[in-house]
Parts: structure tokens; sequence; C-alpha cells
């Protein structure tokens, strides 16, 4: 009997194939990563801690009410003011003797803080305010503590906080990583993030 | 008789295509490697709010979700338009967030326990009395780290 041989698979519809689990894995792809403002919250304490007492001019209240409407120390503001107003008074240096900021630009008013590592910038809702408008006014104080974090960053080491921190996250970054931290350490003691998400009150 | 035959036509050849599988088998496997499937299926409308102070979330494997919003259109009619939580797969109500937070340290291996961050992907029309009571759940929990969830963009986007 005659030997046969084995017949060629036909391998044109390969291609076919290939292109159905490429058009499959295209559209199920997410490269993207989230991103997102980090907080953190406060603990909860067992034992009733006397809380310190604040100087009233210390305190930065932003309220944001059930309308969405933005309250600054009882007052309404523009939400495109709110930046520049958290800047002013975190900057404002009115601090005298021990208290004083020899780093701070402001106009060392007597009604505004001390010294921005006494200022404190206490954020409050209401039950009903929405979510988006609260995490709009969020990002705005946040960007007023990296607007001015930038500000010593670029006096002291000639560089953006922002981007001490990118480098200081990424894993392949090539570099002295201790010193970098340190960096961010002096910065942020300059400029601590004191910033109190208080419970909603009604 | 000429010594020197003429080849052919002299029209173009015909590009082979025998490596075309090889070349879309390369963009698959690119493909295959890169992708994260989806873990949950939405159960809530989800359009996060807009900031431009962004961290980046990476180490996708120590990221707790909590997801926060009205139902989905089609869930609406049984489970109404009032924002709710979704923890995996299903709707929740708040006292299960501790339990959930537990469960999840609980899956993951004991040095990276306290590395783990909450992301809080909360629907943008949202109140906030639903996130106060949630981020009250996680001090419970002592869950401190949180991440609200944001898209990439101008603050002022949000008061539209």
């Amino acid at each position: 009997m005659a030997k046969r041989a084995a017949p060629e698979v036909n391998a044109g519809s390969m291609a076919d194939i290939a292109f159905l689990l490429l058009i499959f894995f295209l559209v199920t792809t997410t490269i993207e990563t989230d991103s997102g403002i980090t907080r953190k919250l406060p603990p909860i304490d067992d034992e009733q801690e006397e809380p310190p007492i604040l100087k009233e001019r210390n305190i930065f209240v932003v309220l944001v009410n059930s309308n969405g409407d933005l309250l600054v120390e009882d007052e309404i503001m523009e939400f495109k003011n709110l930046r520049q107003a958290t800047i002013d008074f975190l900057d404002n240096g009115g601090g005298l003797g021990d208290e004083a900021c020899d780093y701070c630009q402001g106009p060392r008013l007597t009604s505004s803080s001390d010294n921005p590592v006494k200022a404190v910038v206490s954020l409050q809702n209401d039950r009903k305010t929405q979510y988006g408008r609260y995490i709009a006014v969020q990002n705005e104080l946040v960007a007023a503590y990296n607007v001015l974090r930038d500000r010593e960053a670029n006096r002291l080491y000639n560089i953006d906080f922002t981007e001490m921190e990118d480098a200081y996250n990424d894993p392949e970054f090539q570099g002295d990583k201790d010193k970098l931290k340190e960096r961010i350490g002096v910065i942020k003691e300059l400029f601590p993030q004191k910033l109190s998400e208080a419970e909603p009150k009604r | 008789m000429s010594k020197f035959k003429k080849k052919g036509e002299g029209g173009t050849p015909a590009i082979s295509t025998a490596s075309l599988p090889d070349i879309v088998f390369m963009l698959l496997f690119f493909f295959m490697v890169v992708t994260v499937m989806r873990d949950n299926s939405l159960k809530v409308q989800n359009i996060l709010p807009f900031a431009d102070q962004v961290e980046k979330l990476d180490k996708k494997n120590l990221i707790m979700y909590i997801y926060a919003g009205k139902p989905s259109p089609r869930y609406q009619e049984t489970f109404g338009t009032e924002a709710r939580i979704q923890l995996n797969d299903k709707y929740a109500s708040i006292s299960d967030v501790q339990q959930f937070i537990k469960e999840e340290r609980l899956s993951k291996r004991e040095e990276l326990r306290d590395k783990l961050t909450t992301a809080l992907k909360v629907d943008k029309e949202t109140n906030m009395g639903l996130v106060s009571d949630i981020k009250q759940e996680l001090r419970k929990a002592e869950a401190l780290k949180i991440n609200y969830t944001t898209k990439q963009g101008e603050a002022s986007l949000n008061l539209e």
C-alpha cells in the first residue's frame, strides 16, 4: 500500500483566531491606574483626651453647606478665590517671639495665623453636601499646601516639592533616597498639612 | 532564441502574509500581560469627581475598594434611588464595612496588612452623610489610610 504523507494543516486561519483573541484583550484592558487625594483619618481615642487649646486666629474654618455654598470664616466666598485665601492664611506669619515665622512671606496681620506650624484648616460639611463639591474644596486646600511647599522647596533645594515626592515614590529612582526623604521631611515640617475633617454637624 | 528569458510579467510579487500571525500573537501577548480584569461588576452609579492634586495608587493588591452611589438604572426598580454602599459584588449596609475590612486584612500577608489603603470610589452626587458614616466605620476598624479616588481634571468641573 502506498505510504500516505501526513496532510499539512492549513494555517491560514491562524491569523483570524489570533485577531479574535487580540480584540478580546484590547476591549477588556484597562491600563490606567487609579489616582486620588490621599488622606489619613484620625484614630479614635478611647480615653477622652483634652483637645489642645487653639487660638481662634489660628483656625481657618471652611464650611461647605447643603446648598453647596462655600463659607470661609462665616463669609460666603467664590470657589475660585479659595486657594489664594488659604495660602494667605497659612503664609501670614503674624507670630512674635517664639512663634515668629522667618520664611513666611505674608502680610503678618494680627487677625490671621501666627505660624504655618500652628495654623489649622478645618473643613466642615453638612450631611447633605454633595460629595463632588466636597472633593473640589478639599482639592483646593491641598493645592494651597502644595503651592507653599513648592515655594519653600524651590528656595532651599531648587526643585518642586511635588517633583521630589514623585521621585521618592518612583521605585526606579536612581539616587540618594535618604537625602530625598530628609528634604521632604524638612519641607513637611515647614508647612505641616493640618487639615481637619470634622464630622458633619447636621 | 534568446539566452535570457524574461522572468514573469514584471508585476509586483505578492507579499507573503505568513508572518502575520506572529505579529498578531506578539500584540496579543502584550495585551494579555498588561490586562487587568475588572474584578467587580458595578451595581452603583459611579461618576467620580475631578481633582488635580492627586497621588497615584500603585500596588493594586494593597487596595480595598469601597463603592458608593445610587443604584444603577437597572437596579433602581428594586432598590430605589437612595445612595448605597457596594462591597465586592453586592450591596451592603454601613454596619458591614468593619467586617469587610477585617476580611480583606485577613486575606493579605501579615507584613502587608498595615500598608493597606482604602480607596473610596464615590459617585459625585452622593451626600456627604453617607461618606462620613463610611469614614467613621473605617476609623473604628482602624483602616486610617484612605484615598478619595478621583478623575484627573480641574476641580472647578465638579461645580457644574
